[in-house]
């Protein structure tokens, strides 16, 4: 590895105390994995090298590393966990996900989306 | 897969964000199978959101200033210390504060993820976990701080600390001269949490204020 030049790296991004998250998905994601681990289906440390890993995948993909795709990472290593663990499935994931997004079409405005009642 | 048009005219609501499904369903059958309850969940959000912030590491900070055995013990032990006011971790990991003093600033990263001394400090803020900010600290962490706008002397030595999953750090920043009639909780409103991951010090009040 040569040394890495440092003038080329981009600069800090910088905040100003504002929200911790930007939309509601990254609060249910984040409270997911503090809760599953509270009740000890797996441990923290586990759930570090998961998120770990998953930031270093996407940096190989050559997504942006800049803190903006934190919480896709952070959802992602969520739906590996929970199949690893045997708690949720891949395919029940992508079946519900598809019952989701049907319903979501389907809701008008206005009104709470709600997945069918199933026969 | 059928194509991703958006026909509005033949649907009633509006498609979803990719995320959002993924995590309603996640969460859905999480829910059905008993192993996550909604209320948690609720209540982890309100916990982290807007009941800890920085908050709660300012308290421990200004508590360290005025009382020199608290200070005593929050640096021999931090996880108790820290305790004693009623912050606890809630992934069972141990807390260490880092002292700066003129001669030493510490700076606290997390270079693979971002560990980060939740109970004290609520949420990382964005820059944290960011690339540049996990990998410039280790490497440059005299220019990260300048960014930051602390320029340091030649003189004081700079301690970079890498946070991991069982292990997380709280920087005890130099009490800032001029405050020395003031009280634990008015000190307590001039730390700010970047002082605690070490890329800031702590400012006295402006002058003309009270004393």
């Amino acid at each position: 590895m040569t040394t890495p030049d440092l003038a080329a790296l981009p600069r800090l991004p910088r905040d100003a105390e504002g929200p911790v998250f930007r939309a509601p998905w990254e609060a249910q994601a984040f409270a997911m994995a503090v809760t599953l681990a509270e009740r000890g289906l797996f441990t923290w440390k586990e759930w570090a090298t998961y998120l770990a890993d998953e930031i270093a995948a996407a940096r190989v993909r050559g997504e942006a590393d800049d803190g903006s795709r934190y919480y896709h990472d952070w959802l992602a290593a969520l739906e590996k966990i929970v199949a690893d663990k045997g708690l949720v499935a891949t395919d029940a994931l992508l079946t519900r996900k598809d019952e989701w997004d049907r319903a979501a079409r389907a809701t008008p405005h206005g009104q709470p989306i709600v997945l069918p009642r199933r026969p | 897969m059928s194509d991703h048009h958006h026909d509005h005219a033949s649907e009633p609501g509006s498609p979803l964000a990719e995320t959002d499904l993924r995590v309603r369903a996640l969460e859905s059958l999480l829910v059905e199978k008993g192993l996550v309850d909604p209320a948690a969940l609720d209540a982890v959000i309100d916990t982290y959101e807007t009941k800890v912030g920085p908050r709660n590491g300012a308290r421990v900070v200004a508590r360290a200033w005025v009382d020199p055995a608290f200070r005593a013990r929050l640096l021999a032990d931090a996880t108790a210390a820290i305790a004693e006011l009623g912050y606890m971790g809630r992934q069972g990991e141990d807390m260490v504060a880092l002292e700066n003093t003129p001669k030493v600033h510490n700076l606290v990263v997390c270079t693979l993820c971002s560990c980060y001394p939740w109970p004290v400090l609520g949420l990382p803020p964005v820059w944290y976990k960011s690339a540049p900010y996990r990998s410039r600290a280790v490497l440059d962490p005299r220019g990260v701080l300048r960014e930051f706008g602390v320029e340091l002397g030649d003189d004081v030595e700079v301690r970079v600390w890498d946070s991991t999953s069982e292990m997380r750090y709280l920087v005890l920043p130099e009490r800032p001269a001029g405050t020395e009639g003031m009280s634990e909780e008015a000190l307590a409103q001039l730390v700010t949490r970047d002082s605690m991951i070490g890329v800031a010090k702590v400012t006295p009040p402006a002058r003309g204020g009270p004393r």
